[in-house]
């Protein structure tokens, strides 16, 4: 119980951070405002749901940008959703853990995004609808220096990042 | 934002004095020998000519005995073991009162203000022993605020003349200050000199910001921003802060800039595609030129000093490795073989040595080798070192280093080559990714 209210605490506050500018890491104002994420979880063409029960993130394995069959199915179900959903636009954020110097893991986060990316688009998602963008070891999202919080970090996150149009 | 400040080198008026000295040579620290015992030397507080020099006088000494403290080579004979008094920067130096506290090296030094309010700094050097001046007086002319900066100039030359070796304490240093959690930390741009005195802040902390480089003249500065959304290299004016992106079409992300010797050219890394490749760029024109083409990460590009070649970090091995190319790119040679995976390769001042940051077994090493990659030497080891740069006179390395876990702190460090004298950098915030500048002129 505690750990789903963490993991909805953190989901929340992503959904929140994720209306500001494309550098939504950046900012002190990060959070900051109501309704960042459009509609609730129950609205399966929300972006809310999206991210919490489509799943917006996979997971990568030390140094690779390979999709394990886990993160595939994640994918396809992401693939599902924004071909239903043609409104929004997303952006691929790649990540990568501490462990490696930052140039390195710059361009590593940058190929876990772009594998994502291509295999989105192999599913059909308009490749214009696509953004990428790599924070290296930037931003962890869990910030202990065991291989528990690494293989968290080790991610790519898909931002549902524009409202619906029309 | 400027901090004027007018040097002027005037060579104090004395005899020559032969570089003559006691039983066999000169005053020399050897550091290629390794220097296991620190060189013994008084610096008494500079003779204020005046009491406008007063509130000076005693902070040059202070900065001149850190500077030298600071390098491990040397070792300070406090103010409170001194049987002399040095009230006269022109009378005759008591050899025998230095002798007898076991001073090697006497510095003495004078400060005063001019007619126009210009801050005068003259010093001598002794060699205590051998009872003679050890090169010229020299005086030094600036303004009030750059008293540090002069400060620095006489310990740069004590140093020098003690050493053998290029000076190096008048230089700067930018890097990128951080505050706030690790999940969520603010990234400012700072420069500030060699030691950490007189930081600014060249911009606000709205984007994230990494990898500053200095220019080979040090005026400008090179570096990363995500301040459009995704990032892109900057170049920024130290006297102005204006700044100026360097538009690379097509890419996904530019990032790792470094400048050529000319302070014309910028190789960087590029990527387009989820791939990332080297290439160049002429500023003026902003026209670049791929260098390399291969589906792995080519980054962390470094020129030689006569910018022939350039060293860089790949994984086409499948681990991250140091290589060299030309510097028209072709044929690159793989100079890491140890175990581990290397990375951030900068290449020595003096053109004989590459620093690099190396990771094997969980931990991570600042190291140097030969640019053929023989004679590998790990300097440092932490849970998180890297980012190496060189002081001006490619004697001292600053790095990078993070504590371990959730309340994970960075900070600068420098360590001599010998791998002697590691110490932190003081900064006002936590700080990362150091490059040192040249010398001021």
């Amino acid at each position: 119980m505690a750990y789903l209210s963490k993991a909805l605490l953190v989901a929340a506050a992503l959904a929140l951070a994720a209306c500001s500018s494309p550098d939504r890491f950046g900012g002190a104002g990060a959070g900051a405002g109501a309704g960042g994420v459009a509609g609730s979880a129950q609205d399966p063409s929300s972006p809310l749901y999206f991210q919490q029960a489509v799943g917006d993130r996979v997971l990568f394995a030390i140094d690779q940008s390979n999709l394990s069959p886990e993160a595939i199915a994640t994918l396809d179900g992401q693939a599902r959703w924004l071909m239903s959903n043609r409104g929004f636009n997303i952006l691929i954020e790649g990540h990568a853990d501490e462990q490696g110097t930052r140039e390195y893991n710059l361009a590593l986060g940058a190929r876990r995004a772009n594998a994502v990316r291509e295999y989105l688009v192999s599913q059909g998602v308009a490749a214009g609808r696509v953004d990428t963008i790599s924070y290296g070891k930037e931003r962890p999202l869990e910030i202990c220096s065991e291989e528990a919080c690494y293989a968290k970090n080790r991610r790519a996150v898909t931002v549902v990042s524009a409202g619906p149009v029309g | 934002m400027t901090r004027y400040l007018l040097v002027l080198l005037v060579a104090l008026f004395v005899p020559s004095a032969p570089l003559l000295a006691q039983d066999g040579g000169p005053l020399r620290i050897e550091i290629t020998e390794g220097v296991i015992e620190p060189l013994p030397y008084a610096v008494p507080d500079f003779v204020a000519d005046g009491v406008s020099g007063q509130e000076y006088a005693r902070q040059i000494a202070e900065v001149v005995a850190s500077d030298l403290n600071g390098t491990g080579l040397f070792r300070q004979i406090p103010a409170e073991a001194h049987i002399a008094r040095v009230t006269s920067f022109s009378s005759p130096v008591q050899f025998s009162d230095w002798k007898a506290i076991n001073a090697q090296a006497l510095i003495t030094g004078a400060v005063s203000v001019d007619g126009a309010g210009r801050l005068v700094v003259r010093f001598r050097l002794y060699d205590v022993f051998a009872g003679q001046e050890i090169g010229q007086g020299l005086q030094f002319v600036g303004t009030g605020e750059g008293w540090r900066r002069m400060a620095h100039k006489v310990a740069d030359q004590v140093y020098s003349r003690l050493t053998g070796e290029d000076p190096y304490f008048d230089s700067r240093v930018v890097f990128v200050a951080e505050t706030g959690p690790k999940d969520a930390r603010e990234k400012r741009l700072a420069i500030m000199d060699y030691d950490g005195a007189n930081i600014t802040y060249l911009t606000g902390a709205e984007s994230l910001v990494l990898a500053p480089r200095f220019s080979p003249t040090g005026d400008r500065v090179l570096y990363t921003s995500y301040e459009t959304g995704h990032p892109r290299i900057y170049v920024l004016d130290v006297a102005s802060a204006g700044r100026q992106v360097l538009e690379t079409p097509g890419a996904s992300m530019s990032f790792s800039p470094r400048f050529a010797p000319d302070g014309r050219t910028v190789v960087y890394s590029l990527t387009q595609g989820g791939n990332t490749d080297l290439y160049v760029m002429d500023i003026a024109s902003g026209r670049s030129q791929r260098l390399t083409s291969a589906p792995s990460i080519e980054t962390a590009p470094s020129f030689s000093p006569d910018g022939a070649r350039i060293v860089f970090e790949s994984d086409r091995s499948g681990t991250p490795q140091l290589y060299i190319m030309p510097a028209s790119g072709g044929e690159a040679t793989r100079i890491s073989f140890g175990q581990g995976r290397y990375g951030t390769p900068v290449w020595s001042p003096r053109g004989d040595l590459v620093a690099f940051t190396k990771q094997s077994k969980g931990r991570f090493h600042i190291g140097v080798m030969r640019t053929d990659g023989s004679e590998e030497r790990l300097l440092t080891a932490s849970f998180l070192d890297e980012g190496p740069t060189w002081s001006p006179n490619g004697r001292v390395i600053m790095f990078t280093r993070e504590t371990q876990g959730a309340q994970g702190r960075s900070g600068l460090y420098s360590v001599d080559i010998t791998g002697r004298n590691l110490r932190p950098v003081p900064t006002p915030t936590g700080a990362s990714d150091p490059s040192w500048s040249p010398l001021q002129n």
